[in-house]
């Protein structure tokens, strides 16, 4: 969810037929629910698709760190300030745990880093969206980690057990945030007229952003149907984004806020909310790279990682030197 | 301002001083939670959220005891964020702007270096509150003193490029530290109530750590016996100090009596 779009080998699900001794025997170790680990022999395909899928959310736990780091210094009470420098410092947390994860399949976090800063690997839509007022911060808690919480919930059994275990620790504490969010929506929401004003175009502003975070419908991708067999993709696109709205829309009614969606309505005969899709010409150019901040925030990662440069360079010429140092004398 | 006729002098005096530490706190991981997303590694971004958050914490326990002690019915959070800079009791040192990784964390290995003798001493200071602040601050601040010591050493022994920052760092920042140890009427009557220790102490601790991990560090301690002077007594910040509070301020102050 973090990770949208993510191409698989392209060739459609193999059938038993097709895969030779070595694939069926993988096959059948997923479909018997069983974990698969860095040491253990898999297809190239697996492995690239999970490089990338792990590598995508990872990076968008890190350049999620930029909107919320945006009112960081504004949080109007010392309470909210630590509470948000302890929501983002889980977020880098996230990404530290995902890269090791995809260090398992034998790509580097400098790779990665490199892969991120020079566009060659996304991070999720949602993040080039800018935090415009203080409500905004209730809003991506409750919007973009309750989204991301849909899809990290079932990629705890995931079959790649690296990745399915960083999953476990990652979402106790999405689930923290998506609380921490609504709390602030809701504290927003009991103030004043400015306030609740405030609330309410966050929620205009990040609701078809927030659904876009589920990627485009899915049912006829061939990515999708291979990542679903090998158990790295465990639900479609639209069934995460029904299950979102089926949670948040009783949500906002309890806050008091509107949805900014006309068609938006229970549907007795389906038991499910009926809604718009969001603009998805919005959301190609968006990964285009034509979001509000797709430049800043690429530029603001690509300006951290130069002007820390000398810093990681001094740091390993220390090592190196003790290192040797130590040899001299042993 | 803050004076109150109705206080005794050493109330006053101990407002005044549990101020000082509160707004050390809270300049100080204000500066480190600027960082966010944007240290030289993602395990820097993690530390310095930490940092930032414990002196946070830090600020907490220390602004709500100065609220008590005001009795203005004033909250910790309005002395954060209704208060101009004037009324600011925070070391110069520590509204330095971040400029890189390596004036950051000189600023805060030098304002370590003191904090942790400064908390062990306040650990059994006479007032009870103080000392129970100091006690659950000061494992924060030996871990903050590891740290950035770590750091300060490992950048100056590394390349010639981070030798030559973390010198440029050292003296900048070096005419700052000196304000930590200038002691004033609130320092005297703190130490003559028992509440702080004599400044003069914390001194030669401070010099020795500072000395021997510079030493390490394989950097040069400028000549310089100049002090700046002027924010522990609020009688003149920087420049600095005003752009921090314009930016950490603007909820407050924009729509006051509002519950956040
Ligand atoms: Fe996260
Ligand atoms: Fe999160």
């Amino acid at each position: 969810m973090y990770a949208q779009m993510v191409k698989s080998s392209g060739e459609g699900v193999k059938t038993a037929g097709e895969m030779d001794a070595q694939e069926r025997a993988f096959q059948s170790r997923i479909d018997a629910g069983e974990k698969i680990e860095p040491k253990d022999w898999m297809p190239a395909a697996y492995r690239k698709t999970l490089i990338r899928q792990i590598g995508q959310h990872a990076h968008s736990e890190i350049v999620g760190q930029l909107p919320e780091g945006n009112w960081i210094t504004r949080a109007p009470t010392l309470e909210r300030k630590a509470n948000l420098l302890a929501k983002v410092q889980d977020e880098a947390g996230h990404g530290l745990y995902l890269y090791c994860a995809a260090e398992t399949l034998g790509v580097s976090r400098d790779e990665l880093f490199d892969m991120l800063h020079t566009g060659k690997m996304k991070y999720s839509s949602i993040f080039n969206y800018p935090t415009l007022t203080w409500a905004d911060m209730g809003a991506v808690g409750w919007l973009v980690d309750g989204a991301a919480i849909m899809n990290q919930v079932p990629l705890q059994r995931t079959s790649y057990g690296p990745y399915a275990r960083a999953m476990v620790r990652i979402c106790k504490e999405e689930s923290f945030h998506q609380r921490q969010g609504f709390h602030i929506m809701m504290t927003m929401c009991n103030g004043s007229v400015a306030q609740k004003e405030m609330a309410q175009d966050a929620l205009n502003r990040f609701w078809y952003p927030s659904l876009m975070m589920f990627g485009p419908s899915d049912k006829d991708s061939v990515h999708s149907a291979q990542s679903m067999a090998w158990k790295i993709k465990m639900d479609s696109n639209d069934d995460l984004r029904q299950r979102f709205v089926n949670a948040t829309a009783p949500q906002a009614e309890f806050l008091g806020l509107t949805i900014p969606d006309d068609k938006l309505a229970f549907n007795e005969d389906t038991q499910q909310y009926d809604f718009s899709e969001p603009d998805w010409e919005e959301f190609y150019e968006v990964l285009k790279g034509n979001g509000p901040c797709n430049r800043d925030r690429l530029e603001t990662r690509q300006r951290a990682w130069s002007d820390g440069e000398w810093v990681r360079e001094g740091m390993m010429a220390h090592a190196d030197k003790r290192r040797n140092a130590n040899q001299t004398a042993a | 301002m803050i004076t109150h006729s109705n206080q005794t002098a050493d109330s006053r005096h101990l407002l005044e001083f549990v101020l000082r530490q509160g707004d050390n706190a809270l300049v100080l991981g204000h500066r480190m939670s600027e960082w966010c997303g944007t240290g030289p590694a993602l395990e820097e971004d993690i530390a310095l959220a930490n940092t930032a958050l414990d002196l946070i914490g830090q600020t907490q326990m220390w602004l709500a005891y100065a609220a008590e002690l005001e009795g203005r019915d004033r909250s910790a959070n309005d002395l954060a964020f209704m208060r101009d800079a004037t009324d600011f009791r925070n070391l110069l040192l520590l509204e330095q702007p971040n400029r890189d990784f390596g004036h950051t964390m000189m600023r805060q290995f030098l304002f370590d270096a003191y904090q942790v003798p400064f908390l062990q001493a306040l650990e059994s200071s006479a007032d009870q509150r103080v000392a129970d602040i100091a006690a659950k601050s000061g494992r924060e601040a030996r871990y903050h003193l590891e740290r950035s010591s770590d750091i300060v050493i490992a950048l100056g022994d590394g390349t010639e490029e981070s030798h030559r920052r973390m010198q440029d760092a050292l003296d900048r920042l070096w005419s700052y530290a000196g304000e930590m140890f200038v002691t004033d009427e609130t320092d005297i009557a703190m130490h003559n109530a028992a509440i702080a220790p004599d400044l003069k102490l914390i001194h030669a601790q401070w010099n020795d750590t500072v000395q021997a991990r510079l030493n390490k560090a394989t950097l040069a301690v400028p000549d310089s016996t100049f002090v700046h002077k002027g924010g522990k007594n609020g009688v003149r910040h920087e420049e600095h100090l005003g752009h921090m509070l314009a930016t950490m301020q603007v909820l407050q102050r924009s729509y006051p009596n509002s519950v956040w």
